[in-house]
């Protein structure tokens, strides 16, 4: 659930396929660099109505995914 | 030219604030004006606004020195309002001592107003910011934190952090169509300069202390300049040459 959220914004974001967005998939091979995650996670923040506070660095989609479902 | 924009003034009761408040509701702008403790002067610049200028003026109590509380404060203007898109980091206090006597506390409340409080601006303001795609920052610096000033090492360091902080938000920030600018005004006639009675006021070029008006203008441009982020505007009548 989450993890299709989080891949329906990057692939909106980087313009490619939702099926490019794997949990195994970097951000930086997606294109996406340390300030683009933090704008993802604003995103994510008002599409999920919590707030995250993403205090260490996720490397991968899952990581992120892991994360929040943490929350 | 800023109509529909929302703008952030700090220390926006009195002195470099108010005016630069004023300026940018003349040119269309909304306003919220954050201030610490003069309520009365914050009630009077932003009744005066709507008045003279049609657009909306909120006054907020907040002291920037502290995380959560510019955190709410931030909270409540974008409920009230409804965004933010230039903040004016204005607020500033000195406590001028020679460094043989000055105390812990001078030093540690004057970094805490003028350069934590920027950064607890800027750190609430940059959600808001990247949600709208773009946003523009103003640091009010000082002369005082280009060339040093014997007297207050406490305020000269906070205002050259300033422009650390300035440089650091403008590049991490570019990306996002966010940009920060410093103004470093020189001696502008305010009730903070009340009292300055030093041998580099006689040293001003242009022979004069700058208005508050002089400040704003700089602003002014700096918020329409879509090209210049990182940069320190001197508002000094040549003093800092």
């Amino acid at each position: 659930m989450i993890f299709k959220t989080v891949a329906e914004l990057i692939a909106e974001r980087t313009d490619c396929d939702v099926s490019v967005v794997t949990p195994e998939s970097k951000f930086s091979d997606l294109g996406i660099d340390s300030l683009d995650t933090v704008e993802l996670l604003m995103n994510l923040e008002d599409k999920l109505g919590k707030e995250i506070q993403l205090e260490s660095k996720v490397e991968t989609v899952g990581e992120l995914v892991a994360f929040i479902e943490t929350l | 030219m800023l109509t529909g924009k929302i703008a952030i003034v700090t220390g926006g009761s009195r002195g470099i604030g108010k005016a630069v408040a004023r300026k940018l509701a003349s040119l269309g702008a909304d306003l919220a004006v954050i201030y610490a403790g003069n309520q009365a002067a914050a009630e009077v610049v932003c009744s005066d606004i709507i008045s003279e200028f049609g657009v909306r003026a909120i006054p907020y109590r907040c002291n920037v020195a502290d995380f959560t509380e510019t955190k709410s404060t931030v909270e409540q203007i974008k409920g009230e309002l409804g965004g933010v898109d230039i903040l004016i980091n204005n607020a500033g206090i000195t406590k001028d001592k020679l460094l043989a006597v000055m105390s812990e506390a001078d030093y540690d409340e004057v970094l805490d107003v003028n350069l934590k409080g920027a950064f607890n601006m800027i750190r609430h303001c940059t959600g808001i910011f990247l949600r709208r795609k773009g946003g523009c920052i103003i640091n009010i610096s000082s002369v005082s934190g280009l060339m040093g000033n014997a007297g207050q090492a406490n305020y000269s360091a906070s205002k050259a952090g300033m422009i650390g902080l300035t440089k650091s938000a403008a590049r991490e920030l570019a990306s996002k169509s966010i940009r920060c600018n410093a103004i470093a005004p020189g001696f502008i006639a305010t009730d903070m300069t009340n009292e300055i009675n030093s041998p580099l006021a006689e040293s001003i070029p242009l022979k004069r202390f700058g208005r508050p008006e002089d400040v704003a203008e700089a602003a002014a441009y700096l918020i329409s300049a879509e090209y210049i982020t990182g940069e320190v505007l001197r508002v000094d009548g040549g003093l800092g040459i």
